[in-house]
């Protein structure tokens, strides 16, 4: 401002055009300096997010490979099924230890046939090679096909251990594993010459996506089957109540209601409810869905009342907003040719709003989909193995959640777990890439109808 | 003026098509429109000018209840078509808007096909009963409003696609599909070039003989060519109304006399 009235004064303009005066030096550093600091932030911003992402990815890429032992297993019908019926319900009674000494007896068969030697080694180190989840998964298999009893399977894939999958992730290394009670140097070098001889090796393992969670001991088979399907659910229960919910009320609020003093109350109201703590609305929803209303514990249906209490201020806003930004000429045009106002608003404003409204909703359920303390409360950070059921009973069976399984990982001893939690931060990542590239598409698609 | 007006009654009382007495509107605490009395009459284009902020839009935009829209708006006084109060509790304005078309300023067509801005109010309004009979009412509105010629081949474009000029025939054209008795304008000209407007004109011009046009208008030229009544606004009140030959002629009251001029406004 006082530039421009200076100029005339000092006559600084009546120069030669092709000589900068001054003040239009001035201006343009001042302008060159503007530039510099938007990039400057910028790049602070783009190197903190590839510092994010390659942090993540370098500890969670691994999570989606996993160290199996391929061996051949006879079957002893004489120990697996002394009934000889071959019921799954009789040879159930046939328990995991059974298994294990089918396993162990397997492992050294097939260690002398390739003639690695395991001097001095105990046969519970020769058993520790493998997870304590491997007879688990051999019993699995043979109660699914009960007819493979007596016969001998040629080549099976059992789970390593997780300390020799972390060494071969190089977690894990000869001089950490003598101070390690769980594993030892001779053990790691059965198992390196194991994978020399193709009787160990990675491969990309699906169980990590679809398998329920595990114990403390054994990191290497834990999954997020059940963390994955809890969080669906409890997006459909967000998804169901919120969109009608908020866009009514956005449409109420926006478009009919008259402007007084309750209106502005609870405008305000809104905005304040965004802001409130998640952790708040979970502790609401432990006092009105578990103890009041009787709501199963660690249920989907329960987070999701939760996280649409949370979101639906989330999606009121935007929604509201998207409504706003429709021109006034739109509804003057409806009206003028004698629409009531619910026809204006269903047939003209809406559809112009949509695209905002569902750019506002998705990231709503983006933030609910990565939102973590109210589920704390309501007990989904419980360890659940059992994968809840069909719609739309499976919304009352316990289940866990991504962000929380992610939570529940990373407070585990085992160093195993670290890659999990951050393989698990990678399948939410990507959840939310796709919603958001769906935003993307949606609103593009619902703007080029104008 | 009131002398005026009383000569003014005796001539056109059979032809009256709106009549307003004593109207007042406010806007929160501000008195925007003072004792307004008007007779508008059947099938003649009535013009309305006056100084911006002057209330001949809000004078217009209660014609057809749209001030109901505006939250602080408050409306007094009696305003009849065809002898019955428009105001009255009883009346819904969705049903007199349908008797009482309006254009507004700017061209402001639906984010639809050309088509579809056309035949959405005779469908809301259920004037059709079948699709043949919805065409027929597309084409004739259309060609009333001298638009036929050059969207038929393109019905189903945008109607947001249209020139500016085009877009406001498009608006008048949605107007009279819905078979109204007033055609309501405000300022359709404003954003208009001048072969656009001439188009306008001279379809009002046409117009006049089915409808009854009120058209609000900041160009005195546009007043003269089109109108042949005229009223004059000023700060509120309505300083003259009357012939538009006498008023841009013979003006009586010095005001109007001085804003014609070119002295005040």
């Amino acid at each position: 401002m006082t530039d421009i009235s200076a100029a005339p004064a000092s006559g600084s303009h009546r120069g030669s055009l092709l000589v900068q005066d001054e003040l239009t030096r001035k201006r343009n550093a001042a302008e060159t300096r503007f530039r510099l600091y938007g990039i400057v932030a910028i790049s602070i911003a783009m190197l903190a997010l590839a510092a994010l992402l390659i942090s993540i990815f370098s500890a969670g890429m691994p999570a989606f490979r996993q160290t199996f032992v391929t061996i051949p297993i006879e079957l002893p019908a004489d120990k697996l099924d002394k009934s000889g019926t071959r019921d799954s319900a009789v040879m159930a009674k046939v328990t995991t230890v059974g298994y294990a000494k089918v396993i162990n007896e397997a492992l050294a068969a097939a260690l002398a046939a390739k003639g690695i030697s395991t001097d001095g080694m105990t046969e519970k180190q020769i058993a520790g090679l493998l997870s304590p989840e491997a007879p688990a998964q051999l019993r699995n298999y043979v109660l699914a096909n009960p007819a493979v009893v007596g016969t001998s399977l040629p080549e099976f894939e059992l789970l390593a251990n997780g300390r020799v999958d972390g060494f071969f992730k190089g977690r894990v290394t000869m001089e950490s594993a003598k101070l390690d009670s769980n594993i030892t140097p001779e053990q790691l070098q059965v198992a390196q010459k194991m994978t020399d001889a193709g009787l160990m090796g990675k491969r990309f393992n699906w169980a990590f996506i679809t398998a329920p969670d595990a114990s403390d001991q054994r990191p290497e088979a834990a999954g997020l089957g059940v963390a994955i399907l809890g969080s669906l659910y409890m997006m459909i229960v967000v998804l169901v109540l919120s969109l009608p919910i908020g866009v009514a009320a956005a449409v109420y609020l926006e478009e009919f209601a008259v402007k007084n003093f309750w209106t502005d109350l609870i405008e305000v109201n809104i905005a304040n409810l965004a802001a409130v703590p998640s952790i708040v609305f979970g502790i609401l929803g432990l006092a009105v869905f578990i103890n009041f209303a009787g709501l199963p514990q660690s249920a989907p249906i329960v987070g999701g009342l939760v996280l649409t209490l949370m979101t639906l201020p989330r999606i009121i806003i935007p929604a509201r907003a998207a409504l706003k930004a429709v021109p006034p000429s739109i509804r003057d045009a409806a009206l003028g040719v004698g629409a009531s106002k619910v026809q204006s608003v269903f047939h003209h404003v809406l559809p112009l709003a949509a695209p905002g409204i569902l750019t506002g909703m998705i990231i709503g359920l983006a933030q609910a989909l990565g939102e973590t303390a109210p589920l704390l409360l309501i007990g989904m950070v419980a360890f659940v193995r059992d994968y809840p059921g069909g719609l739309p009973g499976g919304l009352f069976d316990p289940a866990t959640a991504l962000p929380v399984q992610v939570y529940s990982w990373t407070t585990r001893g085992d160093p195993g777990f670290v890659e999990r939690a951050s393989g698990a931060i990678i399948v939410l990542l990507v959840f939310l890439l796709i919603m958001n590239a769906v935003a993307i598409v949606l609103r593009r698609r619902f703007e080029r109808r104008w | 003026m009131n002398d005026m007006r009383i000569a003014e009654r005796n001539v056109d009382t059979n032809e009256s098509k709106i009549s307003a007495r004593k109207v007042q509107v406010y806007y929160g605490t501000n008195h925007a429109l003072k004792d307004v009395d008007v007779d508008i009459l059947d099938k003649t284009v009535t013009a309305f000018i006056g100084p911006s902020g002057c209330g001949k839009s809000t004078f217009l935009r209660c014609l057809n209840r749209m001030n109901d829209t505006v939250a602080s708006a408050r409306v007094e006084g009696t305003i009849t078509l065809d002898g019955e109060n428009i105001y009255d509790a009883k009346v819904d304005p969705v049903q007199l808007r349908a008797k009482v078309g309006m254009v507004f300023q700017k061209p402001n067509p639906f984010p639809k096909s050309i088509y579809d801005n056309i035949a959405y109010g005779p469908k809301i309004h259920g004037l059709t009963r079948s699709k043949s009979e919805l065409d027929g009412i597309v084409e004739t509105s259309l060609k009333k409003a001298a638009l036929w010629n050059e969207v038929k081949d393109r019905l189903d474009s945008p109607g947001t696609g249209l020139s500016g000029g085009q877009q406001q025939r498009l608006c008048i054209a949605r107007a009279i599909a819905t078979q109204p008795e007033v055609l309501l304008m405000d300022e359709p000209c404003s954003a208009l070039d001048p072969i656009a407007t001439a188009q306008v004109e001279e379809l009002i011009d046409e117009l006049r003989s089915q409808f009854s046009v009120v058209i609000v208008t900041h160009s005195m030229q546009q007043a003269a060519r089109v109108s042949q009544r005229t009223a004059f606004f000023h700060l509120g009140n309505l300083v003259e109304y009357g012939e538009t030959g006498q008023i841009f002629t013979n003006p009586k009251d010095p005001r109007t006399e001085s804003y014609i001029t070119g002295r005040i406004g």
